[in-house]
């Protein structure tokens, strides 16, 4: 679980977070919704430390970790994945090095232990038979994967995904989306993610916190969405027309019942 | 002024995670070999090939000037040889691995930072400065100062084909002249020199690299700002160095 408390952060004056609270549970996929430009990642990289907050809380679990510096900070994200929105996969390593990397730096495993892990963690995201090519050798959705093998390669207890579907087609979408609430479930970790796409927000939506004005600005899980008159909130995720004609369709048929 | 302080207290923020004990010493012991490949060993062309025409310009040169038969012709090689030694070879050759591996430094730190590759090595619980930017400090500040003895080295023999083709000394009494008055001293002072030198020019662009934000654009732009940074405060330091060695 991962718990903010009244977080503000500014950039030069102009205020991007405005008094930032709410829980993150454990063993749920925990959204961050909101329009480009809304926060979502300045919010994530506030959360995870690669910000500096202006003031607030930030725990994980019991530990106040917005006020760990240096080495204790270090051990934290020890215990953390990310999936960056460009992947981020060190481009002078091979996949496999690449999900090794976090082995290496901070495991005594044997090459044969951590060639097993590597194997294992590439066949959860069924990304077989790549070890030795490189990240500009494989396509977006494979290097989306490549990169969440990495960010579980050493069982991390949180789990933080920056807009996992940005430049994917819907059916990759769809696929990473569901592979990130597997394996959430399945290792019972606190997963944030970050995203935009209206899939994604009625697909593995257990609890979504929507970024408006620099605030939160509606809250709820994915079922209470539908029937949210939420302005801002409505215009956000059903912005097209298909979608609003689907949402009145889908209201219509509970009335009907 | 005050964002040159701030600049400063940047810089020295980011050295300070710089030098710090590796995690895992095996895998710095590895890297810093691989950096003495990437930034060392493939500068020996580039270093060879201006040591070869600086070395011919001052043998010249000094012929040109010493054109006066009070003074003898040995005088050509010892005055290349010390030259070279006092003055070009380090500061020359570091002004050249400014450029060259100034640039390769600023640029592969800096796509790293834009690209989120240094947030993810953060993530990770990994110091990104101490893992990428130590080693190739360690290993230039090792490496370079042979470079400058190869550059003497070369910088005499382009002296002595240039005696060879122009017949301005004989080579005889150009060897002679090298071999003159040799002081192991100058070539001591060169090596530290090119070590004070090698610390500027790998800190510097990775300093600009490590900070960079924005596009590839702006990483081209970090890289110019690192090489011209560096350059200056190369010949800075040379004032400084000399001043403190010499006296
Ligand atoms: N490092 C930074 N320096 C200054 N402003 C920033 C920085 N990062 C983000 N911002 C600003 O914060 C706002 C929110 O950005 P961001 O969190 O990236 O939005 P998104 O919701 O699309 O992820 C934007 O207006 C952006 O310009
Ligand atoms: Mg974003």
């Amino acid at each position: 679980m991962i718990r903010v408390n009244h977080i503000y952060k500014s950039f030069d004056g102009k205020e991007v977070l405005h008094d930032i609270s709410g829980v993150f549970e454990q063993g749920k996929v925990n959204l961050i919704i909101g329009r480009s430009g809304s926060g979502k990642t300045v919010m994530l990289k506030s959360i995870v430390g690669l910000h500096p907050i202006d003031s607030g809380e930030i725990y994980y679990d019991d530990i106040l970790f917005s006020s760990l510096e240096g080495k204790k900070r270090r051990e934290i994200h020890k215990r953390v994945g990310m999936l960056f929105q460009g992947s981020a996969l060190f481009d002078f390593a091979t996949v496999e090095e690449n999900v090794m990397f976090p082995m290496d730096m901070f495991t005594n495993m044997t090459k044969e232990e951590k060639r097993e892990r590597v194997n294992f963690c590439l066949s959860r995201v069924n990304m077989e038979n790549a070890n030795t090519k490189y990240p500009a050798e494989i396509s977006g959705g494979m290097q989306k994967r490549v990169a969440i093998a990495r960010a579980i390669a050493l069982n991390p207890k949180y789990f933080f995904c920056d807009e996992p579907n940005s430049g994917l087609d819907p059916q990759t979408s769809i696929l990473i989306d569901n592979l990130i609430k597997d394996i959430t479930e399945e290792y019972q970790m606190t997963t944030i993610v970050n995203t935009h796409d209206m899939n994604s927000v009625l697909g593995i939506g257990d609890k979504i916190m929507f970024i408006y004005d620099s605030r939160i600005w509606w809250e709820g899980a994915k079922d209470n969405i539908l029937e949210s008159d939420n302005e801002e909130l409505n215009d956000f995720v059903f912005a097209s027309k298909m979608a609003r004609q689907a949402k009145e369709m889908i209201m219509e048929k509970r009335s009907l019942k | 002024m005050r964002k040159m302080l701030e600049t400063l207290g940047r810089y020295v923020m980011l050295m300070r995670k710089v030098f710090t004990r590796p995690d895992k010493p095996r895998i710095f012991f590895k890297q810093t070999v691989v950096e003495m490949e990437k930034l060392g060993m493939n500068s020996i062309s580039i270093v060879s090939i201006i040591s070869v025409f600086i070395g011919a310009v001052i043998a010249l040169q000094m012929a040109y000037n010493l054109e006066n038969p009070m003074i003898p012709k040995t005088y050509v090689g010892l005055a290349t040889r010390d030259i070279l030694l006092l003055e070009f070879s380090s500061t020359i050759i570091a002004l050249i691995l400014a450029g060259k591996v100034g640039s390769n430094i600023t640029s592969e730190i800096g796509s790293m930072r834009i690209t989120e590759q240094i947030d993810a090595m953060e993530m990770m619980g990994v110091n990104s400065a101490n893992y990428l930017i130590l080693p190739k400090v360690v290993a230039s500040v090792i490496f370079n100062p042979f470079l400058v003895v190869l550059s003497a080295v070369i910088g005499m023999i382009g002296g002595t084909i240039i005696a060879i083709i122009t017949g301005i000394v004989t080579p005889g009494e150009y060897v002679d002249g090298i071999r003159m008055y040799f002081q192991p001293y100058y070539l001591f002072y060169s090596m530290i020199k090119m070590a004070f030198f090698s610390f500027v020019i790998t800190t510097i662009p990775a300093f600009y690299g490590y900070y960079a934000k924005g596009g590839s654009l702006d990483v081209g732009k970090a890289s110019t700002n690192g090489i011209v940074s560096s350059s200056v405060l190369v010949l800075a330091l040379n004032l400084l160095l000399t001043q403190i060695l010499l006296t």
